[in-house]
């Protein structure tokens, strides 16, 4: 291991950041969701790097259990924007705004 | 330079050039498939951080399952191209990419100034057999039981969910 950690956590950062970039300036919502999964992964990688830095597995086994969410998630989202593609026929989620008081 | 230092920098290349493809391109299938890339840059930084079970699982369910899933609900709803990054509402996409960056840096100043590099002491060998499959099976099906047993029944639950929310209204 002659990588300080720091650089993984740094790499890890910028992906979330850039992932949240994706969901502020994106308008198409499978984009947006898209860059969901991307701040998922940079979490995860923080997470595998902690765990493997303190030579404990707890943290891989937690990154797991993020990619069975993420699955899930993706899996409801999805069936969410076909749905919502079906009564709107849009996918640009400045239109989509009925819940908008 | 080491081999690991040049695979953590192609790796880490990889994944940062990806990812900032993937929120600027206008075709929503181009934007899955950099992602997928960029899944593969993390997987391949997961190997070299010794965890082979979470890199072949990276790319099984996350490039394999997911992004497939991705790609056909994108082909199947074929959204329109979107605009231009300064066409529409300009000031808040600046503004957007402004708050991103100042976070970015501040996290960036907080790593290199409190330094957890210096707090760990890593030991090579543990680290290489905390990521085996075998290390992680053990784990689960005994300390996380009850965990991975839930997780079964999300995914059960998310199956029903999905296949509920994207059938037909029957009338």
């Amino acid at each position: 291991m002659t990588i300080p950690i720091e650089y993984y956590l740094a790499l890890s950062a910028f992906m979330f950041l850039v992932g949240v970039t994706g969901v502020l300036i994106r308008r198409n919502a499978i984009v947006v969701f898209m860059s969901i999964e991307l701040m998922l992964n940079s979490a995860n990688l923080t997470l595998v790097a902690f765990s493997s830095y303190l030579g404990n597995s707890v943290g891989q086994i937690f990154v797991f259990f993020v990619m069975t969410v993420a699955a899930a998630e993706a899996a409801v989202g999805l069936a969410i924007i076909i749905a919502l593609f079906r009564n709107k026929l849009t996918l640009n989620i400045d239109e989509i705004n009925i819940l908008k008081w | 330079m080491s081999l690991e230092i040049l695979l953590f920098i192609v790796f880490s290349l990889i994944s940062v050039i990806s990812a900032i493809l993937m929120i600027t391109r206008s075709n929503a299938v181009i934007s899955a498939l950099y992602l997928i890339l960029n899944f593969a840059g993390l997987a391949g930084l997961y190997l070299l951080l010794n965890a082979q079970f979470i890199a072949v699982t990276q790319v099984i369910v996350y490039a394999g399952a997911i992004m497939v899933l991705f790609l056909f609900v994108i082909m199947l709803l074929k959204p329109e191209h979107e605009k231009k990054f300064l066409e529409a509402k300009p000031k808040l996409k600046i503004f957007a990419v402004a708050i991103a960056a100042i976070i970015f840096l501040q996290l960036i100043y907080l790593l290199f100034f409190s330094k957890p590099s210096e707090s760990l002491s890593p030991e090579m060998t543990k680290s290489i057999d905390s990521g085996t499959i075998e290390a992680i099976g053990k784990q689960l099906y005994t300390n996380y039981l009850l965990p991975f047993e839930a997780a079964g029944f999300l995914l059960l639950a998310a199956t029903v969910g999905a296949l509920i929310l994207a059938k037909k209204k029957i009338e």
